[in-house]
């Protein structure tokens, strides 16, 4: 089949993406490409065992350690804890080792081979503890939440039809191409500077000023190009920065901190594991009654951001449909496994796994079509949600649902495969390898969940400098995604200056605000909000001591006022209240709404699954960049046909046991589906813009699409992630197990 | 031991351990940073550089097995070289990295010259741009932004703009 020649996007919607020449010419500077004269090479000591007393760290005295730095959690100048919601994780251990590959020690060289000879000379000297390693059987919970709306018994008590269901999924590596990487650089003043690959840099600055006793000035934080991040350097890079800077102090040199993907995947963060237990209820007349929900999600050993992932996951459990009784109960528990994080989608894509599975297999149940059980089911403007919040504008269920159904032609195909399913079930010879279609439904709040937009406080600034340029200064990152090109465009416009001449300052704390982390699908949305608010202001003060047009007084004005600062804070979206205690109320100021139809083929000798389109419907509020929000579509998805299918960390006490890109496999070109993304505008009314978030939402929606596939070609329900080769053959086999003990003796089923 | 070859057209004589890595050897001797390491074993394909033409992650070989060829990175693709003084401009690219800039092609970027090099060799080939047939150019390069869609848009768009009678 030959490719349809594509034609490039028109550049005046499309702008050329702002980092892109670099990028491409193989100029742009990621942290291991920064030269700094005289730097040493830092490595990590980590623990071999998943929980145990820490004795000692000991030097082998044959060794001549004069000429390398050895840093333990005793040369810590500040608290030995890396900031985060709890005070809970140490940098570096002092006392109990709580998992496998958990720093302990430190050590910086200034050549790489003396830095291997000196660690080959330190041993950790422990006593062992009894792991936890079952998150059913920990009893240390870090969150715990509870969702009630209407009455669950008499839910319950008015359905016909009941559907119970347990789902469990695993870890899932972010697997950024650019590990975790880190540059720590004395500064004159006493502080540091660190140069690394980073979402969030304010997390970091907050980290080191705290641990290390800095001022806000002696802590430097600076974003070098970013790999890649997808949640894995939101909060990674505080323990690594604080790592590096610790070696830095020691040495007094610049310390590199490169990771190799061995320890990145060993030692860095992974979406939560999850055990969802559902149950709906399902009234006579086809009604969604009941729908009462328990989450454990697995935290591993540390809290980190376990707290608001379980929170997003739990607001989310419910999926988008309207439902009088709802009851979700969840918690984060602690286990002696490295500690999870944050993954693009952030909790949700665990239970709205769950929460669509139970929709298809209700639809089966009902022999209706999973579109057409979902259209009846789905929110609608003026629905409420179970904290009570009234979905009153920007809701796109039904649209994103409608647009990818037509698109992929579901119906239809889904006739197809069901005659073919017939047709092997019937004896005749449907070949070995089965087709099937699939479709799942999703939302995803933008922004911080409840309060936390009022919490971060963000601020995002314009200014008009002193010799006429217009930058933006922001601390929000670029790390594939767009925020460099696509904020200049909002700039651009507001101003009604060429793109051109806008200038985007570095993400350097010492030079721009805090505009809150760079996750949460809330950079365009909030930050671009802020940005667009900045300008206003900034047009109009150069607008009224000019009398004339800013594009045309902008560089007089700056002569003749200087320079000309705005800085926008964030206010709280009108008529948006939550109240974090109850969990009552507008959980989120708006929701993306997304719908994906994967079309499979399951070789049903193998189990394997060759997954070869996803259409995708996903609204954003408002497409700031059409090529940019494809990408995010694109490449989310993919990452969901991943968690569906291939992804999967083994443990064997608490370690990673494919801690490797040799084990841990990712889809290449070859396994990638066409992917077809549909763009739905449903404005955000809270942003003069209109955008919400989109980075997350295709997340939620992969992998329940590709299952559903998957059963519409085989006759099974995979109720684990990923449904791998194994997994599927075993549900295969197991049905037809069944079906020949029917045969048999149907007497002995009853 | 000694070693002499080119790196995009330029000889190149180094005294260097033949084992060394030739990644090691462009971005650290040679100061050619574009080439990026992802994994370190030959799976990821973001070090990838032509030897002789051929597609090779440059993290699986010795320096030693260089002597007397020709390597070409992603510095050696654009038609005027950046620098430090001169930031990369549209206008410096070469076919394929103008169509990866146009096609959304690079998001983070760190694929990207691996990508870029694995493209080169595949328009060199002569083979037709069918979507399978990229596919398989590009297989051993993982990209985890993407979702290879615009990768494969961006390298169809620059093989048909060869056959139309671009050059570079």
């Amino acid at each position: 089949m030959t490719l349809r020649t594509p034609s490039p996007p028109a550049i005046d919607r499309a702008p050329l993406r702002r980092e892109g020449p670099a990028k491409l010419t193989g100029t742009a500077l990621y942290t291991d490409d920064l030269v700094f004269p005289g730097a040493w090479y830092g490595q990590t000591i980590r623990s071999t065992e998943a929980r145990a007393r820490l004795l000692d760290v000991e030097l082998d005295p044959a060794f001549d350690w004069s000429r390398v730095v050895v840093v333990t959690a005793a040369d810590i100048p500040g608290p030995n804890i890396v900031n985060s919601i709890q005070d809970d994780q140490p940098i570096l251990v002092a006392d109990e080792i709580r998992h496998h590959a958990e720093p302990v020690a430190l050590v910086a060289a200034p050549d790489r081979t003396l830095l291997q000879e000196a660690v080959a000379h330190v041993t950790l000297r422990t006593s062992p503890l009894q792991p936890v390693l079952d998150p059913l059987a920990s009893g240390q919970v870090f969150a715990h939440y509870e969702i009630v709306a209407g009455d669950i018994e008499r839910g319950f008590a008015e359905a016909s039809l009941v559907i119970q269901g347990e789902y469990r999924v695993g870890h899932q590596e972010q697997l950024y191409i650019e590990n975790n990487a880190m540059i720590a650089v004395p500064r004159a003043d006493g502080g540091v500077a660190v140069h690394g690959s980073l979402q969030c840099p304010y997390y970091v600055h907050k980290a080191l000023r705290r641990s290390l006793l800095l001022s806000d000035a002696q802590a430097q934080v600076i974003q070098a190009e970013t790999g890649g991040g997808f949640g894995g350097k939101e909060e990674y890079p505080s323990i690594l920065a604080l790592h590096a800077a610790l070696l830095a102090r020691a040495c007094g040199r610049p310390v590199r901190m490169i990771y190799d993907r061995h320890e990145d995947i060993a030692a860095t963060t992974k979406r939560h594991p999850a055990i969802v237990t559902y149950r709906s209820g399902v009234s006579a007349d086809g009604r969604l009654v009941a729908q009462d929900i328990e989450i454990v999600m697995d935290a591993g050993a540390y809290c980190t951001l376990s707290p608001v992932v379980l929170s997003r996951g739990t607001l989310h459990a419910g999926g988008p449909y309207a439902c009088p009784n709802v009851r979700i109960r969840s918690r984060a528990v602690a286990t002696n496994t490295p500690p999870n994080g944050a993954f693009r989608g952030f909790g949700a894509p665990q239970t709205e796994f769950a929460a669509e599975m139970q929709v298809n297999r209700i639809a089966e149940a009902l022999s209706v079509s999973p579109r057409e059980l979902r259209r009846r089911w789905l929110y609608r403007p003026g629905d409420t949600t179970p904290t009570g919040q009234v979905l009153r504008d920007s809701v796109a269920a039904e649209e994103v649902l409608d647009r990818a159904a037509e698109a992929a032609e579901f119906e239809r195909v889904r006739e197809r495969t069901a005659a073919a399913r017939a047709g092997r079930d019937g004896g005749g010879d449907g070949g070995h390898v089965a087709h099937g279609i699939g479709l799942a439904l999703a939302w995803h709040g933008a922004g911080f969940t409840g309060s936390g937009e009022v919490h971060l406080a963000s601020v995002a600034s314009v200014e008009l400098t002193g010799d006429g340029r217009i930058v933006i200064l922001t601390g929000s990152t670029e790390m594939g995604q767009g925020t460099k090109t696509i904020f200049p465009q909002l700039v651009a416009e507001a101003l009604g200056v060429p793109m051109a001449s806008v200038e985007f300052a570095p993400q350097d704390t010492a030079l721009v605000p805090d505009s809150g982390p760079t996750v949460a699908s809330r950079t365009a949305m909030v930050v671009g909000g802020l940005m667009i608010g900045a300008c206003r202001r900034l047009r109009a003060v150069v607008e009224e001591r000019s009398g004339g047009p800013f594009v045309d007084t902008y560089r007089g004005d700056a002569r003749d006022h200087g320079a000309t600062r705005i800085d926008e804070h964030f206010e709280p979206y009108p008529g948006v209240e939550f109240d974090d205690t109850t969990y009552r109320g507008d959980a989120y100021p708006a929701f993306g709404w997304a719908s994906a139809i994967a079309e499979v083929d399951v070789d049903l000798d193998t189990g394997e699954v060759a997954v070869r389109s996803v259409v995708a419907a996903d609204d954003v509020g408002r497409v700031i960049h059409p090529v940019l929000a494809e990408g995010q579509v694109e490449g989310g998805t993919l990452q969901a046909v991943g968690y569906a299918t291939i992804e999967e960390i083994k443990l064997h006490d608490g370690r990673y046991l494919n801690d490797r890109l040799a084990t841990y496999l990712i889809p290449t070109a070859l396994d990638a589906p066409r992917i077809e993304t549909i763009l739905v505008e449903a404005p955000f009314g809270g942003v003069p813009h209109g955008a919400k978030g989109i980075g997350e939402l295709p997340m939620d929606v992969g992998a329940p699409a590709v299952v559903a596939a998957i059963h519409d070609a085989t006759g099974v329900w995979i109720h684990d992630l990923p449904a791998s080769p194994e997994r599927i053959l075993a549900a295969i086999h197991a049905r037809d197990g069944a079906a020949a003990a029917v045969a048999i003796d149907p007497g002995s089923l009853r | 031991m000694t070693v002499r070859f080119t790196v995009n057209d330029d000889p190149v004589e180094l005294n260097v351990p033949g084992m060394r890595r030739l990644l090691d050897v462009l971005r650290e001797d040679l100061g050619l940073i574009g080439t990026k390491e992802g994994c370190g074993e030959g799976e990821c394909g973001a070090c990838t550089v032509l030897l002789d033409g051929a597609v090779v992650d440059s993290c699986l070989v010795p320096v030693g097995q260089v002597d007397g060829h020709a390597v070409r990175t992603v510095e050696g693709l654009a038609r005027r070289r950046p620098s430090a003084e001169r930031p990369a401009m549209p206008d410096d690219l070469n076919v394929l990295q103008m169509a990866f800039l146009e096609t959304g092609g690079a998001q983070c970027g760190i694929c990207t010259p691996g990508m870029l090099m694995a493209g080169e060799a595949f328009l060199a080939s002569g083979r037709p741009a069918t979507d399978h047939a990229i596919r398989e150019a590009i297989a051993g390069n993982l990209c985890r932004c993407t979702g290879y869609t615009k990768i494969i848009e961006a390298i169809a768009l620059a093989a048909a703009r060869r056959d139309a009678g671009a050059t570079q």
